[in-house]
């Protein structure tokens, strides 16, 4: 009996062990994210100068005259990115401040599945849109749009963000205490005039962090971009032309068969390191001021 | 008197209508956002049901646009995401149970819950990156099935932990203390109440999850896995290929007619995605339902 009882403990503690390295294994993965980022790009600066790196305009390291400037790719994702935000931000706040504030209950419970929808369509789909609608469709009016184009990927990306945007917004305004919209109606204040200037800015950090996110994924954002935006690093801001982002460059030497070891193969590593810290940093930024808004009204 | 009646009266009339002009706008928003939606929807169906056949779907690819099928696609998305399933959900699953169950609320399981978050927001390409190192290369893996699935079990992992996480904690306290007044232990109270009762929220999540990686491509293309296939895989070290790869690959040729096979190709990814959101809504009704009877 008492044998009994003492094997029943040895096999809960074998299985508490086991649930613990389960939940052990999250931080080996980060662990290991960051391990293999920063050996692979510590060899690839042991060949390329750091200011190199920051300050050359060109990036062709898989040229025979070899140029490791991130400066290109870095514009690159920049502009298809700053599309993006700029379509989805005002779109997916609209749609917010609507759902959250003016629509009928009805409407809101039909139309957040919807929007979900968009969020969960494959990135290869977005990006055979983008390149096969949305462009043939922007030359009918720009007829200067070459059929690699920063502008349609990124309108296109916009819309995939849309729904992280409205319904994070969305999220923010809901925990809005309604004594506030209350007050301020008894003020006199009409339903937009109360969303406008009480709910938005009473929300805003909510908002904020959802637009870090929304620009975190945006930096992110691979196959839109690598079947839709081209693969030829360049320095501009003009949106009509091919650029390359830092995703699509690594999916452009992934495809290739460049042999491991080399500094072609390290360079997607230096890449992945940049889009790696860039997007962390937003991540935890978007994060303190979600906890932030929590402590304020909860 | 009068002329302030007349300016409150101007003025509530203008409020009136720059609200109904927002609310039109917010609408006319959506409606746009929706018919985009549909738009996307419909182009692809257009372009590419014509393509769409018995034949594409049992042809391997080809350098002839008009014989390319999907079939190698098929099944290695197929054996791809079963194999994921098999590492990532114990795993995951697991890992909620300790964050649930058996973790203080201690400076550990705060600096966990961070990194589960943290994961969940890396670029899926990362997880390629960090696949091609640690699988292809260190373990010797090659470009192989099982390097894909185990690159993909550790995208999934913080999506499965946290849904997983969901559905324990909607388990009311009380059932567990009923448990351990009757004299059961601690995993006897977790393997026979809470886990039967979480069942259906960890599966629905659980295949939530695996429906986002079916439409990944970007971390197996950086992890190597290959374009163009010809045969079936055979095992688990084999060489494969997915849809969204398969599609990929045909949309970025030059040939038009490559187009409309990629077009038919996004037909049979997003009919795969429908009925794995479906089997996800059927499982959690019909077990909900047996659940409160």
């Amino acid at each position: 009996m008492l044998l009994r009882a003492r094997r029943k403990r040895v096999g809960e503690r074998a299985l508490q062990l086991g649930f613990f390295l389960c939940g052990a294994l999250s931080l080996l993965t980060t662990f290991g994210i960051v391990a293999v980022l920063i050996f692979e790009t510590v060899e690839f600066f042991a060949e390329v100068s750091l200011l190199e790196f920051l300050t050359d305009t060109q990036w062709t390291p898989l040229f025979a005259q070899k140029h490791f400037g991130i400066l290109p790719l870095l514009s690159g994702t920049f502009l298809t990115s700053a599309i993006a935000i700029l379509v989805a931000m005002p779109v997916g706040l609209v749609c917010a401040i609507y759902l959250s504030e003016f629509a009928p209950e009805p409407v809101r419970r039909m139309t957040k599945p919807v929007l979900e929808v968009l969020a969960g369509i494959p990135t290869v789909v977005y990006g055979y849109f983008a390149l096969l609608f949305v462009t043939p469709l922007l030359q009918t009016f720009v007829p200067s749009l070459s059929g690699f184009n920063a502008l349609a990927p990124g309108m296109v990306m916009g819309i995939m963000i849309i729904p992280l945007i409205s319904s994070l917004s969305e999220d923010a305004m809901y925990a809005v205490p309604q004594s506030l919209r209350e007050a301020a109606h008894a003020l006199g204040a009409s339903r937009l005039q109360v969303a406008l200037r009480v709910v938005v800015p009473a929300a805003f950090s909510g908002i904020a962090a959802a637009f870090l996110l929304a620009v975190s994924r945006a930096i992110g954002e691979t196959m839109i971009v690598a079947i839709a935006a081209g693969q030829q690093p360049r320095l501009t801001l003009n949106p009509l032309v091919p650029v390359e982002t830092m995703t699509a460059y690594i999916v452009q030497v992934s495809l290739g068969d460049t042999p491991t070891g080399t500094l072609e193969y390290r360079t997607i590593f230096a890449v992945g390191t940049m889009l790696f810290f860039s997007t962390l940093i937003l991540n935890l930024f978007s994060r303190s001021l979600r906890e932030r808004i929590r402590e304020r009204y909860e | 008197m009068r002329p302030q009646a007349a300016a409150l009266y101007r003025m509530l009339t203008l409020r009136h209508w720059t609200e109904r002009l927002f609310k039109i706008a917010a609408v006319a928003t959506l409606v746009i956002v929706l018919a985009t939606l549909a738009a996307l929807l419909l182009d692809a169906v257009i372009d590419g049901a014509g393509r769409l056949s018995w034949q594409f779907l049992t042809s391997f690819p080809s350098r002839k646009p008009e014989e390319a099928g999907i079939l190698a696609a098929l099944v290695g998305t197929t054996y791809l995401m079963i194999l994921t399933a098999v590492v990532a959900v114990p795993v995951g699953v697991g890992a909620a149970i300790y964050l649930e169950e058996y973790a203080k609320k201690g400076w550990f399981s705060r600096v966990v819950e961070v990194n589960i978050a943290n994961l969940a927001g890396v670029p899926s390409i990362i997880y390629g990156l960090l696949g091609l190192e640690l699988f292809v290369r260190a373990m010797g893996l090659d470009r192989s099935l099982l390097a894909g699935a185990l690159t993909m079990a550790l995208l999934v992992l913080p999506i499965i932990i946290i849904a997983g996480r969901e559905a324990l904690r909607a388990v009311p306290p009380s059932i567990r203390e009923a448990s351990y007044a009757l004299g059961a232990s601690r995993w006897q109270t977790i393997r026979y109440q809470v886990l039967s009762l979480a069942f259906p929220g960890i599966l629905t999540g659980s295949i939530l999850a695996l429906s986002r990686a079916i439409g990944e491509a970007a971390p197996l293309i950086t992890m190597g896995a290959l374009t163009y296939i010809a045969f079936l895989p055979d095992g688990l070290l084999a060489p494969f290929t997915v849809l969204p790869i398969q599609i990929f690959n045909w949309v970025s040729r030059p040939q038009k007619g490559f187009f409309a096979a990629a077009a038919a190709g996004i037909i049979v990814l997003l009919v795969v995605l429908l009925l794995m959101n479906a089997l996800a809504v059927y499982l959690r009704q019909r077990y909900q339902r047996r659940l409160y009877l």
